[in-house]
């Protein structure tokens, strides 16, 4: 400390009054670990087990309260409201972990053997009880189904979005953006339940088919389309339109030259995302698009599985060595995730790289 | 962008033509389907109401007395689900935006947008088979010891699968949907007022409640009812994880437990012929009405942000 | 009620770029310090660092001492939060808190320490810090009306006595009247007169003719180039530094050759 140059001798400065060092939460929580654990420890010796899991949430617990007192004593109530919002929040966030990692350890460790049989990715269920038998007809139903809502979501979705951004004035304009909020909100069985409605109808009563399907999807797809594309439109700024208008270049070649490329980084992003979340919808194709063992290429006839269902069904129906159906239950539940998270890791390349360079 | 009166006729290119009319009949299409959707549910909705309850699956005494308990167990397992989610989203969202070091921040949202990608299936199936049979002795010891609390009133469920395990699994899928919306709010806040606060000496704390919280508290209505309609709307982790019963109860670790609306559609729908399909779409309706009556409140929310904006 | 402020060797940094370097300068009590200079040289950086406002922003950090009354705010184990009760700051645009009323934005920093004032006594602060802030006359029957209601000269006489409402020592001004019209900036300036027999004052300003209407000494600022750091260049009494400067580039800077 320099503070002693200028007065006569070294005075504690005021501004540390009262602060614990920097390190006291640390240790707290170490002791407050050592403690609890220990307890458990002794408390679980008589049975011979010990509780490691009551012993980390006592000593969190522990921790939290030794760190607010000390604070309240040394620092004052302000400090310690503080430091135990800190603990709050912090424990929030690694609380919020737990799920994350237990869900994704379960899935690759349940999932992974099965995946990986050889015939879970070359077979379908068709004649199979028990062992052996794999999710082909599932993935190809899933990538179907999911392909053709995309066909008919994205354009939709984009000139949607182009209309409100562009075109859209007044009352209309007004008009989507509400719907297309509702639409948000639609739950996904009742957009099943719906797209059951028109096609029985049409088909008659029962009426299973993949395309039902991609339109139960497209509903819940469209409105995200929008919304993000919508999102990303705007951001375009007024003067590259301006800036085209003024070379004479029509409306609609200045939005399919200038404004779409600017904007097809984030667009795409929006689209992959979308298309990730409803990828694993499981409700509306339960429903319209039904389920079964054999492989179905067709979309506008019979029923046709898919991944989620797959899952589903193998959980919830198992048949004699129901542990093979688990097994296979989550191996689809290990596919899924993966397909899911390579959506998410081009979404995440393609906003990187394609992004216009921007001071951002 | 309106074109100023022209006294000269601007050429009609057929180009723009084409362009504008589809970007027209795209939006239109919306309106057109959600009409659609609206009066395909109402119309096979409506034999429902009339038909003889006797038809209905457990021969209830009238349609409203088989959808009441559907509606309760709806109902309560979303807001089991808020009661849990908020206040951990609310200290996730403050930890990514004013705790975390700024070189971890994004990458710890990215973590949390993770949870948001596992498709609802996948929650399912965890939850019943894994989350469950792990909670199972907390309940049981639950019960043993605060059984005279309502909410825990003996017996116990022998698996675990009870309509507080659905709140949980609901809890985490909804978690990264309010923590995104909350976030994106909070790092909104204007660094002037952050620095307002700070420089007459707020500790971290005093600074988010006088800065961040009151600016972005209409941001967080909207992100609570955002998620309270997706745990509204949540099919299949309920249905996976939930032995339902037909059931009005509050006990949260009882093996008879209230199911829910979209639950009960995706249990009952593959077997569901004739009029027993026609009750499942009148149930699904009422779950539009009930989600659409709280994204309303959302919507309205958000306005209130917006005019709260304008004022800066 | 004013404290000397002793800056020795200061350097501040933005991750691995310097942005300030080597300021070593006295700030006697009870006068008004002005701060001047091109853009970018540093000088509102560096006022940040007399009360660690700087650590707001990523990657700001300091080597050096400042010391006020002989205490070091970057000894060890100083806590930031004690520093700036004691040391205030009024900000480039006026950022009263929307939320609040323009009473409850006067008392918001004194609710922190003393959540059950009585009635009475806040509102006897709530009166004193708007006289002296030169506002009670125009605002003390809308009271309860949001602070974001009133005119921006307003709002930076509210922020002004949001600060001194909780009595500090030093009252730091980044730019106080760049974002305002002349007349609200005229009565800035007055504010600044009286405010200055009770408190040191730190202003950072671009307007050469504000420095020398109100500062008792000024400091001015340079870069060599960009990517190069903020210097003080020299440092001396306001009449010294407008008339008499003994550096070059501050007779160029004030004589309006540059910047």
């Amino acid at each position: 400390m320099t503070t002693g140059t200028q007065a006569p001798r070294v005075i504690a400065n005021s501004y540390t009054a009262g602060k614990l060092p920097r390190w006291t939460p640390w240790a707290v929580l170490a002791v407050a670990l050592v403690v609890s654990l220990g307890a458990a420890a002794i408390m679980g010796s008589p049975e011979g087990e010990f509780n490691w899991i009551l012993g980390i949430i006592g000593g969190v617990v522990l921790f939290v309260f030794a760190n607010w007192l000390l604070s309240r004593l040394v620092e004052g109530a302000r400090q310690a409201t503080n430091r135990l919002i800190t603990s709050l929040v912090t424990g929030a966030f690694v609380l919020a972990l737990i799920p994350l990692i237990w869900l994704t350890l379960t899935v690759v460790v349940n999932g992974l053997p099965t995946f990986l049989n050889g015939t879970f990715l070359s077979q379908s269920m068709r004649n199979v009880v028990g062992e052996g038998g794999g999710a082909l007809h599932a993935i190809v139903g899933t990538l179907l189904i999911t392909g053709l809502a995309a066909v008919i979501s994205i354009p939709v979705g984009l000139m949607t979005a182009i209309y409100l951004v562009e075109y859209g004035t007044g009352r209309l304009a007004k008009g989507i953006t509400f719907f297309v909020d509702v639409m948000t909100g639609i739950p996904s069985i009742v957009a099943g339940l719906a797209t059951y409605a028109v096609f029985a109808l049409i088909f008659g009563e029962g009426v299973r088919m993949g395309f039902a399907g991609s339109v139960a999807l497209s509903i819940l797809m469209i409105p995200v389309v929008v919304r993000s594309s919508e999102e990303i439109i705007r951001l375009v700024p007024n003067e590259l339109r301006e800036a085209s208008y003024a070379l004479g270049v029509p409306k609609w070649r200045t939005i399919a030259k200038v404004v779409l490329p600017t904007s097809i980084a984030g667009i795409t992003t929006g689209i992959m995302l979308s298309i990730s979340r409803v990828i694993g919808e499981t409700a509306p194709l339960l429903i319209v698009a039904g389920f079964t063992a054999s492989m179905n290429y067709n979309p506008f006839s019979e029923r046709m599985m898919s991944l989620p269902v797959f899952v589903y069904t193998q959980y919830v129906s198992p048949g004699t060595d129901a542990q093979f159906y688990f097994d296979r239950s989550w191996a689809g539940a290990l596919t899924l995730i993966l397909i899911v998270a390579l959506l998410n890791a081009i979404a995440r390349i393609v906003s990187h790289y394609f992004s216009p360079k921007t001071g951002r | 962008m309106t074109a100023a009166p022209a006294r000269i006729a601007a050429k009609k290119r057929l180009g723009d033509t084409l362009f504008s009319g589809a970007a027209l009949a795209a939006g239109t299409l919306i309106l057109v389907v959600l009409a659609a959707v609206a009066i395909f549910l109402v119309a096979q909705s409506i034999p429902a109401f009339l038909v003889d309850p006797a038809e209905i699956k457990g021969s209830p005494d009238s349609f409203w007395s088989y959808v009441g308990p559907l509606v309760f167990g709806t109902v309560w397992a979303a807001a089991l689900a808020l009661i849990i989610a908020v206040p951990i989203a609310l200290g996730i969202s403050l930890f990514i935006s004013h705790y975390a070091p700024r070189r971890l921040a994004q990458g710890l949202g990215y973590t949390i947008d993770l949870l948001a990608a596992v498709p609802s299936v996948v929650y399912g199936l965890w939850g019943a088979g894994v989350l469950a049979p792990a909670i199972q002795p907390f309940y049981a010891w639950l019960v043993d010891n605060a059984g005279w609390f309502p909410l825990f009133t003996p017996p116990v469920s022998g698996t675990g699968r009870t309509i507080l395990t659905v709140a949980i699994v609901l809890a985490v899928m909804i978690l990264p949907i309010i923590t995104a919306l909350c976030r994106e709010v909070f790092l909104q806040t204007p660094k002037l007022h952050e620095e307002a606060a700070l420089a007459l000496g707020a500790t971290r704390w005093e600074m988010i409640r006088m800065a961040v919280l009151p600016f972005g508290r209409p941001g967080i209505i909207s992100a609570v009812m955002l998620g309270l309609g997706r745990a509204l709307g949540e099919t299949m982790a309920v249905a996976m994880v939930l032995s339902p019963a037909v059931i009005i109860s509050f006990v949260l670790t009882s093996s008879q437990n209230p199911t829910t609306i979209p639950a009960n559609i995706a249990l009952n729908y593959p077997e569901a012929h004739g009029i027993g399909v026609n009750v499942l779409i009148a149930t699904g309706l009422i779950l539009f009405v009930i989600t659409f009556a709280v994204n309303s409140v959302a919507r309205w929310a958000v306005s209130l942000r917006k005019e709260f904006s304008g004022a800066n | 009620m004013s404290k000397r402020i002793e800056v020795r060797d200061l350097d501040v940094y933005y991750g691995t770029f310097r942005a300030v370097e080597g300021v070593t300068l006295t700030i006697e009590p009870r006068t008004v310090t002005a701060f001047i200079g091109p853009s970018g040289c540093g000088k509102s950086t560096f006022i940040r660092t007399l009360n660690r406002m700087h650590e707001v922003i990523p990657g700001a950090r300091v080597d050096g001492e400042v010391l006020i009354d002989g205490n070091n705010l970057y000894g060890p184990g100083v806590d930031p939060v004690l520093v700036r009760r004691q040391v205030g700051m009024v900000f480039q645009r006026p950022n009263p808190f929307p939320t609040m009323s323009i009473r409850e934005n006067v008392l918001a920093g004194v609710r922190l320490n003393n959540t059950r004032m009585p009635k009475q006594e806040a509102d006897e602060l709530v009166e004193k810090s708007l006289m002296g802030a030169n506002l009670w006359n125009e605002v003390k029957d809308r009271l309860d009306k949001p602070g974001s209601g009133l005119s921006g000269g307003q709002q930076q006489r509210l922020c002004i006595a949001r600060t001194i409402a909780v009595s500090p020592e030093v009252i730091l001004m980044d730019e106080p009247c760049s974002a305002l019209d002349p007349i609200s900036t005229l009565a800035i300036e007055d504010l600044i007169e009286e405010l200055k027999t009770e408190y040191t004052i730190v202003i950072v300003t671009h307007n050469m003719q504000q420095a020398s209407r109100v500062s008792d000494k000024t400091a001015f600022f340079n870069i060599e180039g960009t990517g190069k750091p903020g210097k003080l260049i020299e440092y001396d009494d306001t009449t010294t530094i407008f008339s008499n400067p003994s550096v070059k580039a501050t007779e160029d800077y004030v004589s309006g050759k540059f910047g």
